[in-house]
């Protein structure tokens, strides 16, 4: 068996970056600083060497110009992966990803296949500047034909970019940043673990069930431990893809637990949280012990980096939303 | 050091511009491009022109009567589109906007296919690998951008620059005066100029953008930008398909040969209105528009052709009933176009649907049947 032995996530997404260049000549990256830099958080680092300039593409700094030219390569046949350098960053391109990107194969009455990936890194609590924490994945998931999955450790990190890359509709990929060189993994190489439109259960636990991805799963998994030290069963499920959504896990906890809590980075307001509880609610209403919460950023703007801690949903407040979902 | 006075001068405008037939209909030479076609190809082009013509103004009739929700005329724009089309070879791949219905012409789109998408039937579902003509475009300026990278695949593949000319492949993108504005434009010039990608950004200044003047986009003529881009920007008359189709070959074997980006700027007049649902008269002057009516493209030619004796009575009666044939055919076909299945809706989101949409249509369908 071969596998990759104690690597980061940031490192697993470029092994597997690599293998997809590798096994099809068709797919070529583009972004700013992805070349001779490696990308500004070193995924694509190694790559222009070894694959060149023509599949390794520096852009000009233009968001909208670098999904807007993705889009016409891959009507010409190509799979670009595009990097978004920060999510704050992506919104110059909207209208490219929401109304030229989604829309095409529609459009082109399915003529038109647009396997095209843009890669953003997302989320907060690294320290950074306004607009390098932000977690755009809602705007995403609500446009149709385009699907949207996020990642939360190297071992999703290696599989899910192939899956993504591989897939024939254009995928929001996205990457917690804070986890880009967080907790290592051992990642086998032989076999996918799952598929890339599947929730995972990453801890099961019989009183309760939080729902997270990217960066909140780890908060989620500390926040078990902890409420476990404290003598409860909390389970933690990994949605992983988040635009189509996989809730047979998540409903079938529910039911078991009869207590769940979203948890995400975004806004509360109209987020990922909001569509998981409604789904849940309709589905389990008559097994659920207690409404479905939500822990989340607050809807305020991305606060100055020095209290993102405070706004961040963090162990604490998980902890606190299971005890409120307790005490119903 | 230039004044405030200098930028705020009348643009230069006709005296710049690439022409080779008058409004009189006299051939001029030109010192950079000339017409290499024959005289049949001229009456081609002709052709081209009058039956387009046509296909807008059955269109615009169509909307009127309440058989389209809106229609984007070419009129006075002919010669800019077919001299543009036919320039083009098999292989190369064009990105247009919304009015683009010369260039549709001539890749072989089918008319009723316009106006399916006009009608709301359809999306404009030409197919774009045998046409070579994308899907209309609505967001102003979006295309160039696919343009760009889509030349940017075909400088990948290698297709430029071979001296086969089967195989060397250009790309243009059409845009109009007012999305010369639009950011993506703009970032289409830059990415264009850096990769050297073969294509040319074929401008119909036609005036307007719906009603805002050129002059409130640009204080220099349209062509001079690309020179900040790094790239040669020419204008031409417009409303001489010679012309055009001269410029537009010219700057296509530029690009199929690897000499890399062009913009051509075609000196126009939309004598139409931006679409049905406005009215051009409340922002323009008559006398501009009668102004214009003096270089109409089409009298232009045949003012030739006949002084000439290029063709006698017969080709023009000829063309005539070609053209009723086709008003016929459109007027016909645009009532005959069926309603799209509204349970397909869900087909084309995704290449591999989803559990969820699936669902949908399976709930749709369910109730479709029970509503019967």
């Amino acid at each position: 068996m071969t596998t990759l032995t104690s690597i980061t996530l940031a490192k697993a997404l470029n092994a597997g970056l690599r293998k997809a260049m590798e096994d099809d000549p068709k797919v070529v990256l583009l972004g700013e600083d992805i070349g001779a830099l490696g990308g500004v958080f070193r995924v694509t680092d190694g790559l222009l060497k070894d694959f060149g300039e023509g599949r390794v593409i520096d852009t000009p700094l233009a968001e909208s110009g670098i999904v807007g030219t993705a889009i016409g390569l891959a009507m010409r046949g190509y799979r670009p992966v595009v990097e978004i350098q920060f999510d704050g960053f992506v919104y110059p391109a909207y209208d490219q990803i929401v109304c030229q990107l989604a829309k095409l194969h529609y459009r082109s009455g399915g003529r038109w296949s647009l396997p095209v990936v843009i890669r953003i890194p997302f989320g907060g609590g690294i320290g950074a500047v306004e607009h390098h924490s932000e977690s755009p994945e809602a705007q995403f998931a609500h446009t149709p034909g385009l699907n949207v999955v996020a990642c939360s450790n190297p071992v999703d990190g290696y599989w899910m970019i192939q899956q993504a890359i591989a897939s024939d509709d254009p995928v929001i990929f996205l990457e917690p940043k804070r986890q880009y060189h967080a907790a290592k993994a051992d990642i086998s190489l032989d076999e996918s673990p799952q598929s890339l439109w599947a929730s995972r259960v990453v801890r099961e636990g019989s009183e309760a069930t939080l729902v997270a991805y990217g960066p909140t799963v780890a908060t989620c998994v500390a926040a078990a431990e902890e409420a476990e030290r404290q003598g409860r069963s909390v389970g933690v499920i990994d949605l992983r893809t988040l635009s189509p959504l996989d809730l047979d896990p998540v409903l079938a906890a529910a039911r078991a637990t009869g207590h769940v809590v979203v948890v995400h980075e975004a806004h509360v307001n109209l987020g990922m949280g909001s569509e998981v509880a409604a789904r849940v609610m309709q589905e389990c209403f008559h097994s659920l012990e207690a409404p479905v919460l939500r822990v989340g950023g607050y809807d305020t703007p991305y606060p100055p980096s020095r209290v993102e801690e405070s706004w961040l949903p963090d162990v604490d407040r998980v902890l606190e939303a299971i005890d409120r979902s307790w005490s119903w | 050091m230039t004044s405030l006075d200098d930028y705020l001068a009348p643009m230069p405008s006709e005296a710049e511009m690439v022409q080779l037939l008058t409004p009189e209909g006299e051939r001029v030479s030109h010192p950079d491009y000339t017409f290499a076609g024959t005289d049949n190809q001229i009456l081609g082009l002709y052709r081209d022109m009058h039956l387009v013509r046509r296909l807008d103004r059955e269109a615009t009739a169509l909307q009127r009567h309440g058989e389209l929700g809106l229609w984007p005329p070419l009129l006075g724009q002919e010669a800019a589109q077919i001299g543009a089309g036919r320039a083009l070879r098999t292989q190369d791949f064009v990105f247009p906007t919304y009015r683009e219905h010369g260039v549709a012409w001539c890749r072989g789109v089918d008319p009723l296919k316009l106006l399916a998408l006009y009608r709301g039937v359809d999306q404009g579902t030409w197919d774009p690998t045998t046409t070579r003509l994308a899907p209309y475009t609505i967001v102003i300026g979006a295309q160039t951008l696919h343009a760009v990278g889509y030349a940017l695949g075909v400088l990948h593949d290698g297709a430029v620059g071979t001296g086969d000319s089967n195989r060397d492949t250009a790309v243009v993108a059409h845009l109009g005066d007012g999305a010369t504005s639009q950011g993506d434009v703009n970032e289409a010039f830059v990415f264009a100029a850096s990769f050297q990608t073969p294509v040319v950004f074929f401008c119909q200044n036609n005036h307007f953008a719906i009603s805002e003047p050129t002059e409130r986009q640009s204080r220099i003529p349209l062509y001079h930008r690309a020179e900040g881009f790094g790239f040669p920007g020419v204008r031409v008359d417009g409303n001489d398909v010679l012309a055009v189709h001269a410029v537009m070959s010219a700057a296509l074997q530029r690009a199929r040969e690897g000499g890399g980006p062009t913009f051509v700027e075609a000196y126009t007049y939309r004598m139409g209105a931006h679409t049905t649902s406005d009215d051009a008269t409340r922002y323009r002057l008559s006398e501009d528009v009668e102004h214009w009516k003096l270089k109409d493209p089409l009298a232009r030619v045949e003012a030739y052709v006949r002084r000439r004796g290029l063709a006698g009575e017969e080709f023009f009666e000829s063309l005539a009933a070609e053209a009723d044939a086709l008003g016929v055919k459109m007027r016909e076909g645009c009532k005959a176009l069926p309603d799209p299945d509204p349970a397909a809706l869900f087909d084309r989101v995704f290449v591999e649907q989803t559990d969820e949409l699936a669902a949908q249509q399976a709930a749709f369908l369910q109730r479709a049947g029970a509503a019967r």
